[in-house]
């Protein structure tokens, strides 16, 4: 049925079409429901038959309903709350979102960060770099550690020759990435967890220019060492594949969170430039995107974010 | 409780003069800086600095680093620095020494507060257009940079809370480390770096409640003594004087026998010996 088709698009994406759900299951009849329960795919048959919510898809749609709300609480933060609040929830999450820590401590300013820090002691009685030490083990520890805790000079002042021998530290570390990962490597890690933005851009050009090759591009098996340059460098090219993949199907819960996060932290910082990038590589504005993938009123909110002043 | 003896009214304008008369001409009157600057307090003594600027268009810092030398001179321009930027050259100057000075970097991190640390942070950059951090781990290696590194970038937590349950397991972490010779042990280093200082109270607490005696000792044993120093003595003073020297002077002369006042007296000479004993609070 037509209808039933209609309801369960309704339910399946970012947030709920609340509009479609009120006008079809709302004027339904106990028949129009009973042909959702047996043909929605949302119910099973209970052995003393009668046709009973999957607990599944309860806890699914649970968190579309919620989406909006949770953007809504999100948006209204304070962003030292909020980025504290982003990095516990990672932290709780395991190491699959170990990328949102370097996410938030890579493209924050520095005394973004530092609020987010001075917020984090306010709201769970730790210090986020005590947390991130006792609660992440392996290879990616000691970076994210010490990148949660810079605190980088942002002046436009560069050391070229400075750049240049520490994009051969670099170099050697890749070259050596058999022997010991680059992660884990003692000067990568100084290097991208102390050095200013504007020096780092000068290393990676360095790097390009000795090596033949982008830095970036030779850590393709390193995903959370990428990730930290992307952020530190090409932030806007970082989010809006972050988007991308939130909004592929399929994608999972946590990739799913994506959205939300990157609009709300974004929106007053440069979700335009980082929408343009994603016209670039995807060849769709990224409007369009949450226009076909998000329903009802959290694809509003997003959309209204996005289109806020213009 | 300090041991500076400063008067509770004076007047900037006064003193920016009488300094100026001081500088004047060949040759400085140490006695009478000393005698201004050694009994101001860290707000009078910026204040000097501004009326100093409006009246003569001239740094004061400038002028005294011109007149001065020697110990005196380092020790009445690190006196006459807001604190902040003190500690920044501390650091700076610690951290340029051929074989980079690691006490002071650790007393600096680890003695101010959370926001005191950060201020000493943000005026390293303001005069060095480098992040403190950044120039540690520049300047060091190994196990050496780990620490000091996560020392100076730490933001502790403040707060009062202790976990019992938490102290007990890092008491046994530090007590296993200790017992392999480990100190460089990266568990070790974690709970030094990341903890806040409460916790670290209660885990020490702990530690010599189980193994009978203090951490600090332990500590002590393994690293080489710091030695007296004059930029060490000068250092302790000049950024001590307005806090809590006078603790330290009666921890020096329960530990050494003899007070810090005749130390002084026995290791300077001259205007810096003076100048310290004023700090330390000697009547003029």
């Amino acid at each position: 049925m037509a209808e039933i088709e209609a309801l369960i698009k309704a339910f399946s994406g970012h947030g709920v079409d609340e509009k479609t759900v009120i006008s079809i299951l709302g004027n339904s009849q106990p028949e129009h429901r009973q042909a959702f329960r047996k043909e929605g795919g949302f119910f099973a048959e209970d052995e003393r038959r009668f046709e009973r919510w999957n607990d599944h898809h309860v806890k699914l749609l649970k968190h579309e309903f919620m989406r909006f709300k949770n953007a809504v609480v999100l948006w209204a933060m304070h962003p030292w709350e909020r980025d504290a609040r982003l990095i516990k929830e990672a932290l709780k999450k395991g190491p699959n979102s170990n990328s949102v820590i370097v996410e938030i401590a890579s493209t924050r300013s520095s005394d973004e960060l530092l609020g987010a820090r001075k917020a984090y002691h306010s709201l769970f009685e730790h210090s986020i770099e005590e947390d991130v030490a006792s609660h992440i083990h392996g290879k990616e520890k000691k970076l994210l550690v010490a990148l949660v805790s810079a605190y980088r000079y942002e002046g436009p002042k560069v050391k070229e020759d400075v750049a240049k021998s520490e994009a051969k530290a670099l170099i050697s570390a890749v070259k050596n990435a058999e022997k010991q990962n680059p992660i884990e490597n003692d000067e990568v890690v100084r290097i991208l967890s102390t050095r200013s933005k504007p020096h780092l851009k000068s290393v990676f050009k360095h790097y390009k220019e000795i090596a033949g090759q982008h830095f970036e591009d030779e850590l393709d098996v390193h995903l959370i060492l990428q990730a930290a340059v992307q952020c530190l460098i090409t932030p806007q090219s970082y989010f809006s594949r972050v988007l991308d993949e939130a909004m592929r199907d399929g994608a999972d819960k946590n990739t799913k969170k994506g959205l939300t996060r990157v609009l709300v932290t974004r929106a007053d910082v440069d979700i335009r430039a980082i929408s343009d990038d994603y016209r670039n590589h995807y060849a769709i504005p990224l409007a369009d995107k949450i226009e076909a993938k998000a329903k009802g009123s959290y694809k509003e909110f997003l959309l209204t974010l996005m289109a806020r002043g213009s | 409780m300090a041991t500076l003896v400063a008067p509770v009214q004076h007047s900037h304008i006064e003193d920016a003069k009488a300094l100026y008369k001081a500088c004047k001409g060949w040759g400085t009157d140490e006695k009478a800086v000393i005698s201004i600057l050694g009994h101001r307090t860290a707000a009078q003594r910026q204040q000097i600095r501004l009326a100093y600027q409006n009246l003569y268009q001239e740094d004061l810092v400038k002028r005294l680093e011109s007149e001065l030398s020697g110990a005196f001179e380092k020790a009445v321009y690190r006196w006459i620095l807001e604190p902040a930027d003190r500690d920044a050259v501390l650091a700076n100057v610690a951290i340029k020494k051929a074989c980079p000075d690691y006490h002071v970097i650790i007393e600096i991190a680890c003695v101010h507060s959370p926001e005191e640390l950060l201020a000493v942070r943000r005026a390293y950059q303001l005069s060095y257009k480098l992040s403190l951090e950044e120039d540690v781990a520049a300047h060091t290696t190994g196990d050496l940079r780990k620490l000091l590194v996560a020392l100076v970038s730490v933001l502790r937590y403040d707060g009062p809370e202790i976990n019992a349950r938490l102290a007990k397991s890092e008491a046994d972490i530090l007590e296993d480390a200790i017992k392999n010779k480990a100190f460089n042990h990266e568990e070790v280093i974690r709970i030094l770096t990341t903890r806040s200082k409460a916790q670290l109270m209660a885990t020490f607490n702990r530690y010599r409640d189980d193994c009978g005696t203090s951490i600090t000792k332990i500590i002590r044993n393994a690293i080489k003594g710091a030695g007296t120093d004059e930029d060490a003595l000068t250092r302790v003073i000049v950024t001590r004087a307005e806090k809590d020297l006078k603790v330290i002077k009666e921890v020096y002369y329960k530990r050494n026998s003899v007070t810090l006042e005749q130390a002084v007296a026995k290791d300077t000479s001259g205007d810096y010996n003076a100048f310290l004993l004023t700090l330390l609070g000697k009547a003029d």
